[in-house]
């Protein structure tokens, strides 16, 4: 049995023939459980890696594989489903529903993945609980998301990501605007629901100091290559 | 839960969806005034003259002699005399007449003489007639009743003094025979309105010291003398005609038409109407062309604001997406969102229109003439509301794909 979530291999792509932002990836896996950290500077590709793997992008050449299932060849509906069903995201702007309340925001993947509804039997139970588990107050759940802080907007995030008990979290630099402390404990409250979900995290940041906290850290430097178009 | 989130994302939104719908509503309410006034301006236009069957005047075009008897435009071509008009009453198939004799002028107003029965038997929008709202019809051969319009605009009250000018433009005057306002009709929205009206014998009194056209140099018959005259005309302009039979009119028309004593014309007011509305039609072309135009820069403004609030929801698209949302769905909330908009401004511009029309139509009506009817949507009306939600769907989809670009291009990062 596979126990890679993550398989990239030989991945090629650029965004537009004109562009000089040209990456390969020979090679980069990912076991299931593992928590990864993703280090790399601003501009070094590491979002446009993480959009390949979510299925946003597609590779010019090579294969992504998520979890056996090798996305860029399924058609773009099944590919988005796939995302929905596999994948929770956390953005670096947590990227909340301004107008929705708390409890949609959280539910909203639940709508597009039949998997992750059908892995959660009672809906607004579950929410409770993951907003105790992330430390949010109970009244919190009509609140509008426009009208909370930026912690609370961050836990909220994560719950949306973890409801329903996707394989994989993906993770776009979600403690950029945390000092220290709050770093700290915002990250050891998602290291608790991720491994009770056994899910697989895969973090990105610029911040070395939060390697000792991951199971592995990947230098986007050593597996991803900046290359000149004439290459392809 | 997705229509739920869409409306409270159409809520959150609520100033510039408001200001759509409202700039979406104005101009869908202007296409409809402006329907509603070409066809309005039809139906009045084609209901200045209603329940007469025929009009004779001397041989002239059917639209020529419906300008000068119906409307007071231009002049008759000739007169028809007395005896055509006795042999034309004495006709088996005739209901009624009602002669109308037109020539002079009184500030402008055409002056026409006629008999009491033109009260009774003018019919206009149906079967209304004219009514006296002051006064009374005239009683004494110098008793003059004025239209609404003729009132108002010359301030003219019951019992003031008017003289009669001679012809349409002339420097002479009937003064020495001045007329008495005697009664003032309620408004009609007809050529009426425009019209002073004095008794056909007036019209023959005012004219007894008149040859061809011409004062007769040095007489003066006095009033007193002028009553005890016999004043039945000698000519007159047209006249209008009732049969007892609708089935005979054809039949009356050509008898008229083929006349050997003089040569006349019998029109049918409707047919000749339309002919007519045919030559001035050019206004309804316009204001059809000014609907159609109205009704494009309505959807080319919707187009441009769905793409202006596009960068507001770029963000909330990408949300979506990353959630699991396919492409599909999103240009799919996007042609929802336009579908929204388009019924409510629908169902806004509609209400708008009856408050609109119910507060214009009297003026219109007052200073145009045109009544314009405030009824029930009619299914042109509906097909016309399913053509725009179809074209607003249409025009939803541009910024729809645009959307799905965005979508793909954003993955992780929303670049906003």
């Amino acid at each position: 049995m596979d126990e890679s979530i993550i398989k990239i291999d030989s991945v090629r792509f650029y965004w537009s023939k004109k562009s000089n932002f040209k990456i390969f990836v020979p090679n980069l896996e990912i076991k299931k459980g593992e928590k990864v950290l993703l280090l790399g500077e601003s501009g070094s590709g590491k979002t446009t890696l993480l959009s390949l793997m979510c299925g946003f992008l597609n590779p010019l050449s090579g294969n992504i594989s998520i979890n056996g299932n090798t996305i860029n060849q399924l058609s773009s509906k099944t590919r988005d489903e796939y995302r929905a069903d596999n994948i929770g995201i956390i953005f670096q702007q947590f990227n909340l529903l301004p107008y929705a309340n708390v409890v949609d925001n959280v539910l909203l993947p639940l709508y597009f993945s039949k998997v992750r509804s059908n892995n959660v039997s009672n809906k607004k139970e579950k929410v409770i609980e993951l907003f105790k588990q992330l430390r949010l107050p109970d009244d919190i759940a009509q609140f509008r998301a426009s009208s909370l802080s930026m912690g609370q907007q961050q836990r909220v995030a994560v719950a949306r990501a973890l409801i329903g008990n996707p394989s994989l979290i993906i993770a776009d630099e979600p403690t950029s605007s945390l000092d220290a402390d709050a770093q700290k404990i915002f990250l050891n409250l998602m290291f608790e629901q991720i491994s009770e979900n056994n899910s697989t995290l895969l973090m990105v940041s610029h911040d070395k100091s939060l390697s000792n906290q991951f199971d592995r850290l990947i230098d986007i430097n050593e597996i991803l290559i900046r290359e000149d178009k004439s290459c392809y | 839960m997705l229509l739920k989130l869409s409306f409270s994302s159409l809520y959150a939104r609520l100033v510039t969806v408001g200001m759509t719908i409202l700039a979406i509503s104005v101009s869908l309410m202007l296409y409809m005034s402006v329907e509603k006034l070409r066809t309005s301006a039809y139906t009045s236009f084609t209901d200045t003259i209603s329940q007469t069957d025929l009009i004779v005047g001397a041989r002239a075009s059917s639209v020529q002699l419906l300008l000068y008897s119906v409307f007071r435009i231009g002049n008759a071509t000739n007169n028809i005399t007395w005896e055509s008009y006795l042999d034309l009453v004495s006709k088996e198939e005739v209901d009624w007449t009602v002669p109308i004799s037109l020539g002079d002028s009184h500030k402008g107003f055409r002056v026409m003489g006629t008999n009491k029965e033109f009260f009774s038997r003018y019919k206009y929008r149906g079967s209304q007639s004219v009514s006296i709202d002051k006064g009374y019809l005239f009683e004494d051969l110098y008793d003059v009743v004025l239209g609404a319009g003729v009132a108002e605009k010359l301030g003219y009250k019951i019992g003031t003094s008017l003289v009669v000018s001679h012809g349409l433009q002339s420097f002479s005057d009937h003064d020495d025979q001045p007329f008495r306002v005697s009664g003032i009709l309620k408004k009609t929205g007809t050529p009426v309105d425009n019209t002073v009206i004095v008794s056909l014998a007036a019209i023959e009194a005012i004219h007894v010291d008149w040859s061809t056209g011409a004062k007769i140099p040095g007489q003066l018959t006095p009033i007193d003398e002028i009553r005890e005259m016999d004043l039945t005309p000698k000519n007159i302009t047209a006249a209008l005609v009732g049969v007892k039979s609708k089935l005979t009119i054809f039949q009356l028309q050509r008898w008229i038409n083929e006349y050997p004593e003089e040569a006349m014309t019998a029109i049918l007011p409707g047919a000749a109407l339309q002919e007519l509305w045919r030559v001035v039609g050019v206004i309804e072309n316009l204001l059809l062309g000014i609907s159609v135009v109205v009704i494009f820069t309505t959807l080319v403004g919707m187009a441009a604001i769905m793409f202006s609030s596009l960068s507001e929801r770029r963000r909330e698209m990408a949300i979506w997406r990353a959630m699991g949302a396919s492409p599909f769905t999103v240009i799919g909330l996007l042609m929802l969102e336009a579908i929204f908009i388009s019924i409510l401004s629908i169902t806004f511009s509609v209400v708008l229109l009856f408050c609109v029309l119910n507060l214009l139509q009297p003026w219109i009506d007052y200073n145009y003439g045109i009544l314009v009817n405030i009824e029930m949507l009619a299914i042109k009306d509906m097909y016309v509301f399913a053509v725009f939600i179809i074209a607003s769907i249409t025009v939803s989809l541009l910024p729809a794909i645009r959307a799905y670009w965005f979508s793909i291009n954003d993955g992780m990062t929303i670049k906003l």
